[in-house]
């Protein structure tokens, strides 16, 4: 660079810069300070001195990875975050089945009310989830559900859906019905982008509908499957308030229920923001790793077998 | 009042050990330079309903008058806006004042985020019984917030099912047990009432009556006393109930609850002076069929009771017109009309005692409407209020009481595991902060 030549093209290099200011600025400020500052909190505890009263009683201090050691050996925390994988086992693969299913046939050609039958799949992704959830809640408690009325009235067995194994079907259900409609959509979009050529040359070679449909449709939506696939691990392993409103209605569900629950808790209910904070940055490590984990074999096994 | 001695002793207990929160307090407080030098406004954080009109008669008038303008912001109650007073004490941005329920404020004394407002009330003490009084100022010389309400425990039962089934009034707990055996004889179908776990309220305030002091202080440690004697008996009580399957173990405000109450499925609840507004709601058909008495005793002859419920106006060490607070806080929770107010807005029961037989307390709730005794009962029962004694993290204790007693009363276990469980999380996390405590 020489001096004379200096001023004028640095004001347009430096315009790109301009432009990506109120982006950096907002991710400065709505992002990264917020979970600096949880991680500056995780690594801090309250010290309190002698009885803990008096002005000066309470000290923040420096504690090192004390928090995160607590929260690694944290039985209910543990308990917790298996209860969340087998939730997850029961949600993703019916989810996801159940969305690719009533895609599929949508998409083919015989169906009749496409439109009508779409938006009714979609609606309950438009419920609220702690909506869905008193709903169902409801639905769940066998002194006012109609569903208990219906068994009692023909001698059925009426079984306990807040407790025990049967609890995490009455949270699976939740889910399941407040996810399918947004996953189908999805999956259904990408399916209409299938050019029609390929389905015509596959009539051609003779193949059923059955043919085309494991043959042709299910790979082609592949992309599709894999993020869907990936925004259902991120939910299931962030799950919170299908738990959290169906608490009051059971002694089954504890406060610590979900991983996330028990940073709730330590938060709002001990008041131990830095315990919290802790939990939190480790939910978002374990929650990075394993979406990180599910795109990379994903786009792996893509590179291994080409789409046709 | 046979209970004063009793009161007295906590209240030196815990004078000693409060002593140094009083002088550290006053020397941080003696900031408060304002004398009604300009109009002042002042921001008041409150979970109660209809707040805003009873606040809107100060505005209209002393308020005008004084030129102290108070603007309600509604919150939720209960530990979410503890943890939400401290989160903005820390940044120096609490309200001027705050509705803070009585067990939360050593919590909150604790981190300084209440001011002491002795001088500015010392008029309004007389105004209250000794035994509420005692926990605003944590017993000592400070007064760190002005009672507003109080939820003394009473029985609430169904008469017209109680005189078909032939059952009576229980007046210890083992008639209690008994009357819950005799209809669960007579009516395989009901049940006398509950044992939920999802409000630890209702457990501490059956602790009280037996005489558990679940926080104390000696030789300058904390002593916790969860896992009492007094306690533990009330645990094995309702423990033995559930588990011989007297009384039903499912939890209250669901819509299960509501239908057993509403149908005569449950035909008692332990509850406070509270009750009729929530059974207005959850039991609408059964309206005038409830009647009320005093609690089941641990003894013959005895006369006292928990309390459930119930809170008090602070000032925060953050205001910058402390003294016109006070001044607001004092009138809200002593002035007639004020009091008559808040009965009719908010629908509390004003820890005040002139107010308790006056006003809207003459005639009795409308759901109790043949009851006509039920306020003048109700001022004898808060009477006998057994004293309480907070500690700084009764939330702790609250939340390891649902999960340990939930999972006690799903499995049908025992309840004192159950209660030295809470016991340990309550020590564990003091030690954890580092406070001194006896083992």
């Amino acid at each position: 660079m020489t001096a004379s030549s200096h001023r004028r093209p640095d004001t347009t290099r430096s315009a790109p810069f301009f432009f990506l200011l109120p982006a950096t600025l907002l991710f400065i400020l709505f992002l990264a300070l917020p979970i600096g500052y949880a991680v500056w909190l995780s690594f801090h505890k309250v010290h309190v001195h002698g009885l803990g009263l008096g002005t000066h009683a309470r000290s923040e201090v420096w504690a090192g990875l004390a928090n995160y050691a607590d929260a690694l050996t944290d039985r209910e925390l543990l308990h917790g975050a298996m209860r969340v994988v087998g939730y997850g086992c029961i949600v993703v693969p019916v989810m996801l089945g159940l969305a690719l299913l009533l895609a599929m046939m949508l998409d083919t050609e015989r169906v009749r009310l496409a439109p009508f039958t779409r938006l009714a799949i979609f609606l309950p992704y438009a419920i609220p989830g702690v909506v869905a959830a008193l709903l169902w809640g409801f639905l769940y408690l066998p002194d006012v559900s109609p569903f208990y009325y219906v068994l009692e009235k023909l001698n059925l067995p009426q079984p306990d859906l807040l407790d025990g194994g049967p609890l995490y079907l009455a949270l699976s259900n939740i889910a399941v019905w407040g996810g399918t409609g947004f996953n189908m959509i999805v999956i259904y979009t990408s399916l209409q982008a299938i050019p029609a050529e390929v389905y015509e040359a596959a009539k051609l070679d003779g193949a059923t509908p059955l043919q085309i449909a494991l043959r042709i449709k299910i790979p082609m939506v592949a992309p599709s499957l894999v993020l869907t696939f990936f925004f259902s691990i991120i939910a299931t392993l962030q799950v919170f308030s299908e738990p959290t409103t169906l608490k009051p209605l059971t002694n089954s569900v504890s406060t610590t229920w979900s991983p996330l629950m028990k940073v709730y808790r330590d938060a709002f209910g001990s008041g131990d923001l830095y315990a919290a904070a802790a939990e939190a940055v480790l939910i978002a490590i374990a929650t990075l790793l394993l979406s990180f984990g599910v795109l990379r074999t994903a786009s792996r096994r893509n590179r291994q077998e080409p789409t046709p | 009042m046979p209970y004063t001695k009793h009161r007295r002793l906590v209240a030196s207990a815990v004078v000693v050990a409060l002593g140094a929160t009083a002088l550290a307090a006053c020397d941080s407080s003696d900031d408060q330079g304002d004398v009604q030098s300009g109009p002042v406004s002042l921001t008041y954080w409150s979970w109660a309903p209809g707040m805003e009109k009873v606040v809107d008669l100060w505005n209209k008038g002393l308020g005008k008058k004084n030129r102290i303008a108070v603007t309600v912001k509604k919150q939720a109650s209960g530990d979410t806006l503890v943890t939400k007073i401290l989160t903005a004490h820390k940044a120096g941005k609490a309200p001027d004042l705050i509705q803070a329920e009585y067990q939360a404020l050593p919590t909150l004394v604790s981190n300084g985020a209440l001011a002491d407002i002795a001088k500015n009330v010392s008029d309004v003490k007389q105004k209250f019984t000794d035994g509420v009084w005692q926990q605003t100022t944590l017993g000592t010389d400070a007064v760190y917030a002005i009672p507003q309400d109080i939820g003394p425990m009473m029985f609430y039962y169904r008469a017209d099912l109680f005189r078909q089934y032939g059952l009576s009034v229980p007046a210890t707990w083992d008639d209690f047990a008994q009357t819950a055996r005799a209809l669960r004889q007579k009516a395989p179908d009901k049940t006398l009432t509950t044992f939920s776990a999802n409000d630890s309220g209702l457990f501490a305030g059956l602790a009280q009556q037996a005489g558990a002091r679940w926080w104390t202080i000696s030789a300058d440690k904390w002593k916790v006393g969860i896992d009492d004697a007094a306690t533990q008996r009330v645990a094995k009580f309702w423990g033995d109930l559930v588990q011989e399957g007297a009384i039903d173990n499912q939890p209250m405000y669901t819509p299960a609850w509501n239908k057993a109450l509403n149908t005569g499925k449950q035909i008692a609840w332990v509850s406070a002076v509270w009750a009729p507004g929530t059974l207005t709601t959850a039991a609408p058909a059964t309206k005038g069929k409830w009647a009320m008495a005093p609690l089941p005793q641990w003894s013959k002859g005895e006369e006292r009771t928990g309390s459930w419920g119930g809170s008090s106006t602070a000032v925060t060490t953050d205001s910058k017109h402390k003294d016109a607070a006070a001044k607001f806080a004092a009138w809200l929770n002593t002035d007639a009309e004020a009091l008559n107010a808040l009965a009719k807005q908010s629908g509390i029961y004003p820890a005040a005692t002139s107010a308790q037989l006056s006003g809207a307390f003459q005639n009795p709730p409308d759901f109790f409407a043949n009851h006509t005794d039920f306020y003048s009962k109700a001022a004898d029962i808060a009477e006998t209020t057994a004293p309480s004694a907070w500690g700084p993290n009764v939330n702790v204790a609250y939340t390891s009481f649902k999960d340990a007693f939930g999972a006690a009363a799903k499995d049908k276990s025992d309840f004192r595991a159950a209660l030295r469980r809470m016991q340990a999380d309550t020590v564990a996390d003091m030690k954890k902060q580092g406070f001194e405590v006896a083992s």
